[in-house]
């Protein structure tokens, strides 16, 4: 029964790294643009919900909607202002640009609330523990797993189904005959980069009770993100979904049976992944 | 004196009766105009803010208190930045020995900090208070260091004998990996093996964002007690998670060293925090009434800011600094070092003195409780082990 604990305890973990990461891979895979600055996006989502419910005593659950707008709000203006200049720029002034951008958002957080850990109080109805068949199950972390399920099932949907996604994977496959289609490329892009960067505050939001927030958290977990997106390939949001889940069950199974090597499982499943995928889990040849 | 002959014996004897009266009228010249500068080196920014800040807050409180003179001469306490980082701290330190000509230096956030400057106290004969770093090797690195924090290991060995008086016999510790955590593990399991228990370690990464597949084990193990050790503000996720898989039903002890339940951020770690039992020095509190008046004049001054052990230290590390300038009416140097050694005082914390061998804080350890007082969350201490010096100094 303790595995099924660390299965359930591994894929919320996991779930939480897809959310983070989600709107990367996207920006990533379509716009071709290396946002490092991705994290930081997250953490304005978890300043939201710290500062809203310590300041003013709104209640966690509707927090969440508002650290999705603020953060896609914040990757709205940034778009138009700063990142599309950077996009017809080489990688290396892009990960130069988004790296100092993260430097930028850290120190600022930490001027304006301090560097301290931010700690919140959950909802009673969201602590504590219940057995499902004798498994024992944190509630907040099933409650992590059906809303990012959902999530994660509206965005397939969303990407596979819908008038937007198919104009979407078309931009993704090739920009320039999709504009000569008549897609309205921009605004394709800002609309997905808002949306990527709503669902990192989503993340971050939901990520302050499981992996803790202070002003460094764009740089702690920036190598995490990387990893679900190189596992994932960009092209899909199955792959980084199933390598967020993967990546989340190995780390927390891993430190559970192995916790000498904690803290190197994560990175020996990326390589061994890379090895046999190098162009990421479900990644179609791009030749 | 250019010409490379030996100089006769009466220009020797002239220069040195010159050289004597000068030195003799030196230090009565400057004791009237120049103030005494103490140069205090906190992590004033990054990781550490919460050290500097809470120290930095005490030194101010305490010459507020007591006055900005000493042996007739005004104090000035000139606060540096050192972010955590151990070759800014030496940097800074030779700027203030050599530029700012201070009469000792003070602060030191943090082991490696003091380690760096240690060979320049050395150096300059530099008196060092060391406000906060707490390893045991401290002390022995250079004659001018004087400690008023605490030493890890003088806080865990004894709380090891003590949980293993109360008839616990098996504890399984969880500590962050690096030099304090090493160093509460193992100064608590040699304890704790020496008094008859058992005690199995386990090490997670600093950066370690979920603490689940750790503390599983531990629920699986069903130790009597948990001792851990993780970073400041790390803590209170630890105990979350500690509640939210209902261990603390289950009848395992969470326990530990006060870090893990630091003054300045205890009320934030919420219910989750209540019965976990520690051992420290200092706890805001300690019922006497020198601590009331303490604490309720660092509130006043600081925004209702709680005092944690980083404040006191800062605070006894001043009261040492000013009770030796006074014994030696204002010098430093090798002097102020032997008037510190062997002081000892009634601090907030409760007695302590500063051992006249080994220049390390003797100071009672104390157990405590999380518990709600007036609404708020506080360290209750229950039981004393008086007077307790470096185990490993022995």
């Amino acid at each position: 029964m303790t595995l099924l604990t660390i299965l359930i305890d591994g894929i919320a973990y996991g779930m939480v790294l897809f959310v983070l990461a989600s709107g990367l891979s996207v920006t990533l895979g379509l716009m071709n643009f290396v946002n490092l600055a991705h994290g930081a996006f997250a953490m304005v989502g978890g300043y939201v919900t710290v500062l809203l419910m310590q300041r003013l005593g709104v209640p966690f659950l509707a927090t969440l909607p508002a650290a999705f707008l603020v953060a896609a709000l914040a990757g709205l203006v940034l778009e138009r202002t700063l990142y599309r200049p950077m996009y017809a720029k080489s990688h290396l002034d892009q990960v130069m640009f988004s790296i100092g951008l993260v430097f930028m958002a850290v120190a600022a957080m930490k001027y304006a609330v301090g560097s301290q850990q931010q700690i919140i109080s959950l909802p009673s109805f969201l602590l504590g523990r219940f057995d499902v068949f004798g498994v024992s199950v944190g509630r907040y972390r099933l409650f992590v797993i059906v809303l990012c399920g959902l999530l994660a099932l509206a965005l397939f949907w969303g990407f596979v189904r819908t008038r937007f996604g198919s104009r979407l994977r078309a931009a993704v496959d090739d920009a320039r005959v999709a504009r000569g289609l008549g897609i309205p490329v921009t605004a394709l892009f800002a609309v997905t980069f808002a949306v990527g960067s709503g669902l990192a505050g989503l993340g971050g939001a939901l990520g302050v009770e499981l992996l803790g927030l202070d002003p460094t958290f764009p740089l702690k977990f920036m190598i995490y993100f990387l990893i679900v997106v190189t596992v994932g390939g960009t092209t899909t949001i199955t792959g980084p979904f199933f390598a967020a889940m993967l990546l989340g069950v190995a780390d927390v199974g891993g430190k559970y049976f192995i916790p000498q090597a904690g803290a190197f499982i994560i990175y020996g499943v990326m390589v061994a992944l890379l090895i046999l995928r190098p162009e990421g889990l479900f990644a179609r040849s791009r030749s | 004196m250019t010409s490379f002959s030996a100089p006769g014996r009466r220009t020797v004897l002239k220069g040195a009766a010159g050289l004597a009266l000068s030195t003799a009228f030196a230090p009565a010249l400057r004791a009237q105009s120049e103030p005494i500068r103490i140069g205090l080196i906190l992590p004033m920014t990054g990781p550490f803010t919460s050290t500097g800040r809470q120290i930095s807050a005490a030194v101010n409180l305490y010459v507020q208190q007591n006055g900005a003179t000493v042996a007739g001469r005004p104090v000035q306490v000139i606060l540096r930045d050192d972010t955590g980082v151990a070759d800014v701290t030496r940097r800074i330190a030779q700027e203030l020995i050599v530029n700012e000509r201070v009469t000792a230096l003070a602060g030191f956030g943090l082991t490696p900090l003091a380690l760096a400057t240690a060979p320049l106290a050395t150096q300059a004969r530099m008196p060092m208070v060391v406000m906060a770093a707490a390893t045991s090797v401290i002390v022995d690195r250079s004659p001018f260091v004087v400690r008023t924090s605490q030493v890890i290991a003088q806080i865990a060995s004894p709380f090891a004998t003590w949980m293993a008086q109360q008839g616990t016999k098996r504890v399984i510790s969880i500590v962050s990996d690096y030099g304090p955590g090493h160093d509460v593990e193992t100064s608590f399991t040699a304890a704790f093996r020496e008094a008859g228990g058992t005690i199995d370690n386990i090490r997670v990464p600093l950066q370690n964002p979920d603490f689940s597949p750790f503390l599983q084990r531990v629920a699986d193990a069903k130790p009597e007690a948990l001792l851990v050790f993780v970073p400041s503000g790390v803590g209170a996720q630890f105990m979350k998670q500690f509640v939210e898989r209902g261990m603390d039903k289950s009848g395992i002890r969470l326990i530990g060293t006060g870090d893990v339940v630091d003054d300045d951020i205890l009320n934030g770690m919420g219910d989750a925090a209540l019965g976990v039992v520690t051992a420290h020095h200092y706890s805001a509190a300690h019922p006497s009434p020198a601590n009331r008046a303490f604490v309720e004049a660092f509130r006043k001054a600081n925004n209702n800011m709680r005092p944690n052990f980083m404040a006191i230290g800062g605070y006894d590390g001043m009261h040492a600094l000013y009770e030796g300038l006074k014994k030696t009416n204002g010098q430093g140097g090798e002097a102020l070092v032997n008037a510190m050694k062997g002081m000892a005082w009634e601090s907030p914390r409760g007695p302590m003195s500063i051992d006249p061998q080994t220049r390390d804080v003797v100071q009672n350890v104390y157990i405590r409780r999380v518990e709600r007082v007036d609404g708020e969350l506080y360290n209750v201490e229950f039981h004393t082990i008086p007077n307790v010096r470096d185990p490993s100094k022995r």
